[in-house]
């Protein structure tokens, strides 16, 4: 199974003063059961990008194949699409419009032609995925928190079982403690579930923790497509992209200024603290 | 998709008619209308369309571009041309079909509904491709100034009008972005019958509600914080002022209302 586009374009409002060119020959492929991390600056082409994926939006020259199949071809079905790859926009709980939470994850499920009872099956343990429990349910879902509301959304394009799941910014606008537990459970979905999972982001901490491949795109283009710990050797280049390397990277940069090599490609708070650690250690002795 | 509405959007480029006073724009466009309704004869038209088109050139916003508002009248045009060919009275027939006679009158008067139809669209479209929203409303809130005196209130109805105007790109994007969404969610707004169809609005509207509510009250709580207390004693960061160039075509409004005031009554 996997995503495969080549030299994919997309102009918005061509042949307009208010034209833009969003995607620059694109070419990317996506396999099975990949937690691929997309980061890169405002305007730089993301969204547009995630919305090409399940065909939202159709490119203005290029290819597209889901599973070897032509996503453009006059036979597909577009609508079958948007079922395997799952969409979660940015502030998803923008979209809430039921009367209670149960119904609104339903609403997915009852567009499949699943009956009511299956739909409601599916919601339910949708909700469970995202650590909604059964309490929630008869609840409005205007009356959530922030974050509650968000895994209601999540949990609503959950609901479809897709095969591909990509969020846009999931945490934005989240607590700490509510960003942590979001991701925590998308990558447990993406173990357990061995489901493909694209996830758009601003925040390096959340990619270098989670993700283990990394897309960066800058003006339309893909930047650097590789690993994390890859990507982040590119400090410069990042900058000059307008992104920065994770806080960590950083701070063993100006340790090994300081003439403390602890070694490159340290990237997350764990790492640092680990190799930390292992010098106190060989200096104290083994004995503490 | 939706954002390719274009009716009234204004149209990016640098011109002397995007340069001129937004108060210059609105009343030569109500001469405009006015003289249209004045003429009725060919050489009326001829100088009516030259002028359109001059200023179109000079706006620099393509043709084709502000054919593209026509559009929506299409019908309500057709609709009213034939009204014209079919039901003015007039001596020389051309056709007779049953009870539906075509005159030469009536294809004459049909003809110059239609051309007056057009151009007033056009004409009308073009203030608001060269002006910005903004402008618009500072236009009309100084215009209209003298009225403040019998009670009217006009900065008010002007805030308002700026603030609609404001909300109306952000509402379709934010349509736009809520109807992909659904999509994402496997909902389908093109196919099934009436019923259905008004049906699959609902994850749409109801949003769209939510969000404008919540977008109307961020607004007054953010005004607020600014101290907003109304027009009194408010000053502007761009106060409209007149320059040569508008002087000159208010002069050259003033001409051609007279002229097209004269071919009206000498043919």
């Amino acid at each position: 199974m996997s995503l495969e586009l080549k030299n994919l374009n997309y102009i918005y409002n061509e042949g307009t003063p208010m034209e833009s060119h969003a995607l620059k020959d694109i070419n990317l492929t996506i396999r099975d059961g990949e937690f691929v991390g997309l980061i890169g600056h405002t305007g730089s082409g993301k969204s547009t990008l995630t919305q090409h994926l399940n065909a939202l939006l159709e490119a203005t020259s290029g290819e597209y194949y889901y599973n070897g199949e032509n996503v453009y071809g006059e036979n597909f079905s577009k609508k079958e699409l948007r079922r395997k790859v799952g969409l979660v926009f940015q502030y998803p709980e923008h979209q809430l419009f039921e009367v209670d939470v149960l119904t609104d994850v339903c609403f997915g499920p009852k567009n499949l032609g699943l009956s009511e009872e299956e739909a409601r099956s599916r919601a339910k343990e949708a909700l469970k995925m995202v650590g909604m429990g059964e309490n929630y349910y008869e609840k409005s879902p205007f009356d959530l928190s922030g974050g509650e509301k968000r895994r209601v959304a999540i949990a609503g394009v959950l609901a479809m079982h897709p095969e591909v799941l990509i969020l846009d910014e999931p945490t934005a606008g989240l607590d700490p403690k509510g960003r942590d537990e979001i991701l925590d459970e998308i990558a447990k979905l993406q173990k357990e579930q061995h489901m493909t999972v694209i996830l758009v982001s601003h925040s390096m901490e959340d990619v270098a923790t989670y993700v283990d491949r990394l897309i960066v795109m800058y003006q339309s283009g893909i930047l650097f497509d590789d690993t994390p710990k890859a990507v982040f050797r590119h400090r410069k280049e990042m900058e000059e992209a307008h992104l920065a390397v994770p806080q960590m990277s950083e701070l063993m940069r100006m340790l090994k200024e300081k003439g403390i090599d602890l070694g490159e490609d340290i990237i997350t708070v764990a790492e640092a603290k680990d190799a930390i650690m292992k010098r106190w250690k060989e200096k104290n002795g083994s004995g503490r | 998709m939706i954002r390719d509405i274009t009716l009234g959007q204004y149209y990016p480029v640098d011109s002397c008619i995007h340069r001129l006073d937004p108060r210059v724009k609105l009343l030569g466009t109500l001469i405009y209308v006015v003289s249209l309704f004045v003429v009725d004869n060919a050489v009326g038209y001829l100088v009516g369309g030259l002028a359109l088109g001059i200023v179109i050139y000079l706006s620099r916003v393509p043709v084709t571009y502000i054919m593209r508002g026509l559009k929506p009248i299409l019908f309500l045009l057709c609709f009213s041309v034939a009204l014209n060919v079919f039901l003015t009275p007039g001596d020389t027939v051309l056709l007779q079909l049953g009870f539906l006679r075509v005159t030469w009158e009536g294809l004459t008067r049909a003809f110059f509904m239609g051309i007056r139809l057009i151009f007033l669209i056009m004409g009308s479209s073009l203030m608001t491709f060269t002006t910005t929203p903004n402008q618009l409303t500072d236009g009309l809130e100084t215009g209209l100034r003298a009225l403040k005196k019998v009670g009217v209130p006009v900065h008010e109805i002007a805030m308002m009008m700026s603030i609609a105007l404001r909300f109306i790109p952000i509402l379709i994007e934010e349509t736009d972005k809520i109807m992909k969404a659904q999509m994402a969610r496997g909902a389908d707004f093109e196919s099934g019958n009436v019923l259905q169809r008004a049906k699959a609005l609902l994850p749409i509207l109801v949003p769209l509600f939510i969000s404008s509510f919540r977008r109307a009250s961020d607004l007054a709580m953010a005004m607020e914080a600014r101290c907003y207390h109304g027009g009194e004693g408010r000053t502007k960061m761009k106060p409209l002022k007149y320059k040569r160039t508008d002087l000159i075509a208010y002069g050259i409004l003033a001409a051609y209302l007279v002229l097209m005031i004269l071919l009206g009554i000498l043919f």
